[in-house]
């Protein structure tokens, strides 16, 4: 029995075929790896005022460039908050009253998810905001990695006809 | 014969474990004590969700064990050992592990209205439960007063109707669970279809004095794809001829089968892949408003929100994607009426579908499975500490790193919805190029989610 057959029934593999894997393979590789242009960009430093209530945070987004520097205080409007960041050592925690503030550099590029650390309530789990790391390369590598492997599989298939 | 799978049951160790009537059993037994539990944490425990074993075991550990491993690798395993239909089987046949002579269930034996043979009512209890999930996710009261309503209906439907009825025709899980088991790698199947069609007992679907018949209502003679096999071996054990066996399979095999496709499979395939996009638009997205409105029963906002979710699932993406086949029917100048495509078509989204639940799901199992280890120890929330983990601080894990495993698995989904939608393309007597409609919709569907993944 071919591995082939095994993975993808009825279809087996020619060379053609084979051909064409490999090259998506190597564009998939170049999507993710080529240096996409840059616009060249001064670096700044943020001071963000996070208000926290449940279940959601203000500003929901958070947008700044790779390598600024943030001054992010937590505060909380209602109950008692945290503040835990994808990617980042972000860990603070806000009552009513009581604000936490972090200085941290963004030197991550991409979306990460802010998360409430403190069990608030039922929608805890959910509550979640996002800051985001321009230029937002990983979206963008992303997309086109999809686009990649969606023309490579159309081609893949397509030389079966 | 096909060459492309392998007879697991041809081992004598793995055919004597499989044919125990002890396995399910046991395996059933150690699934709903969790489920009883589940349902008492909810009734009696922490109003906190995450701090309430019902919420945390269903709705993250249960439904991460099942979305990530059981259903791509097992297909419909879980329904093995399910507990929520257990006790009402237990009644009916009036026996725990060994069967009554002849197979005999002690039930009102009612048949299943001829119109509701289809998965129509379970689209709908599956849309029903996603409405207010949002509620019944994070709720730990709501989820134990649904699980509990589950068990009550299985049971009372075992006591009136033949077998397991409410599995194969009501459970709001069960539906896509039997939709994806079409991509799993495991099938059972008869070795030989002559052999059943010359046996004149039947004993697989009546039932003999060594198991059974089949409680799914299937006749294995007959199964051709994983949708409605429970996988409960029961037709392992009653057939005398040993013709029924266990395979390992390439991946979403019944797939490359067009032979029984259904306009309500397709819109189960429909219902799947919009709720995925919606709860990750509303559970996973910045936009507090949207979770909040879908929390609110009840209220104006929510009443939107519920016409909004249900044309999504039942108008709006069915719609768009009839459109695109509409134009694939042109491109091609087919003459097959354009319904029969839209189903035969809408099975492209099976392995797009499942590819982004499991996205969805990896976006907040693994972020909140530490939790688990809180519930464990005081899986009501009364301040027990039962293992030492309850004070065991939340730490979520893989975090900021979930995209490395939703975007392969994505684009796995993506290429699976390809290959299909072009040889279903060519099934019909048509050229590749007609395919491109259907194939711009995954693509766009893709993009969409990871847009919002990443």
């Amino acid at each position: 029995m071919e591995v082939g057959n095994w993975l993808v029934p009825s279809l087996g593999f020619d060379r053609r075929q084979i051909s064409i894997a490999a090259i998506t393979g190597l564009l998939v590789l170049a999507a993710l790896l080529i240096p996409l242009p840059l616009t060249t960009y001064q670096l700044q430093n943020h001071s963000i005022t996070l208000n926290a209530r449940t279940f959601a945070y203000e500003p929901a987004t958070m947008r700044v460039q790779r390598g600024d520097t943030i001054t992010l205080k937590l505060e909380s409007l209602d109950a008692a908050h945290g503040l835990a960041i994808d990617g980042y050592p972000v860990d603070l925690r806000a009552e009513p009253g009581k604000s936490a503030t972090i200085t941290f550099v963004a030197d991550r590029e991409g979306k990460f998810a802010l998360r409430c650390s403190v069990s608030c309530g039922a929608l805890h789990p959910f509550m979640i905001g996002e800051l985001i790391v321009e230029p937002e390369l990983p979206r963008v590598r992303a997309m086109l990695v999809t686009l990649v492997t969606a023309f490579g599989a159309v081609m893949f298939f397509w030389s079966k006809t | 014969m096909n060459t492309s799978r392998i007879e697991i049951t041809r081992y004598p160790i793995v055919k004597k474990i499989l044919t125990s009537r002890w396995l399910q059993w046991s395996a059933i037994a150690l699934t709903l004590p969790f489920f009883i539990l589940a349902i008492l944490a909810g009734f009696f425990g922490t109003p906190a969700g995450n701090r309430n074993f019902g919420i945390v075991f269903v709705w993250i550990v249960w439904w991460g064990a099942l979305i990530l491993l059981l259903l791509p690798f097992a297909g419909r395993l879980w329904c093995a050992i399910c507990p929520i239909p257990a006790p009402g089987e237990w009644l009916q046949r009036r026996a725990l592990v060994q069967p009554r002579a002849g197979g005999k269930l002690y039930t009102l034996g009612w048949k299943w209205h001829r119109k509701l043979k289809n998965i129509w009512l379970q689209n709908f209890s599956f849309l029903a439960v996603a409405l207010f999930s949002v509620v019944i996710l994070t709720t730990p009261l709501v989820s134990s007063i649904v699980l509990a309503l589950f068990a009550l209906i299985a049971l009372a439907m075992s006591l009136v109707y033949e077998r397991r009825a409410f599995c194969r025709y009501l459970c709001p899980v069960g539906g896509f669970i039997g939709l994806y088991s079409q991509l799993a790698p495991i099938e059972l199947r008869v070795k030989d279809h002559a052999v059943c069609a010359s046996h004149k007992d039947k004993t697989c679907y009546v039932g003999s004095d060594a198991g059974y018949g089949c409680p799914w209502l299937v006749f294995p003679g007959a199964l051709d794809k994983n949708t409605y096999c429970g996988l409960c071996t029961e037709c392992l054990k009653t057939c005398p001829l040993d013709n029924v066996a266990l395979y390992a399979r390439p991946f979403g095999a019944d797939l490359f089968s067009n032979t029984g496709r259904r306009l309500d499979e397709a819109y189960k395939a429909f219902i799947m892949l919009t709720c995925a996009l919606a709860y990750s638009i509303v559970l996973i997205s910045p936009w507090s408003i949207l979770k909040e409105t879908a929390y609110a029963v009840g209220s104006p906002g929510w009443w939107v929100y519920a016409v909004a979710f249900l044309a999504a699932n039942l108008v709006i993406v069915p719609g768009i994607f009839y459109a695109g086949v509409t134009l694939a029917k042109k491109i091609a100048r087919l003459t097959t009426p354009t319904k029969k495509l839209f189903v035969e078509f809408a099975y492209a989204l099976v392995p797009l579908g499942l590819a982004a639940w499991i996205a969805f799901s990896v976006s907040f199992v693994l972020i909140n499975f530490s939790y688990a280890w809180q519930v464990v120890s005081d899986p009501f929330g009364w301040g027990w500490n039962l293992f030492g983990t309850a004070d065991w601080e939340w730490t979520p894990y893989f975090a900021g790193a979930q995209a490395f495993a939703q975007i392969p698995i994505l684009l796995i989904g993506l290429v699976a919805a390809i290959g299909i939608a072009i040889r279903t393309a060519q099934e019909q007597g048509a050229s590749s190029r007609t395919a491109l409609p259907v194939i711009a919709f995954c693509v766009a569907y893709t993009l969409a989610l990871i847009w919002l993944y990443v």
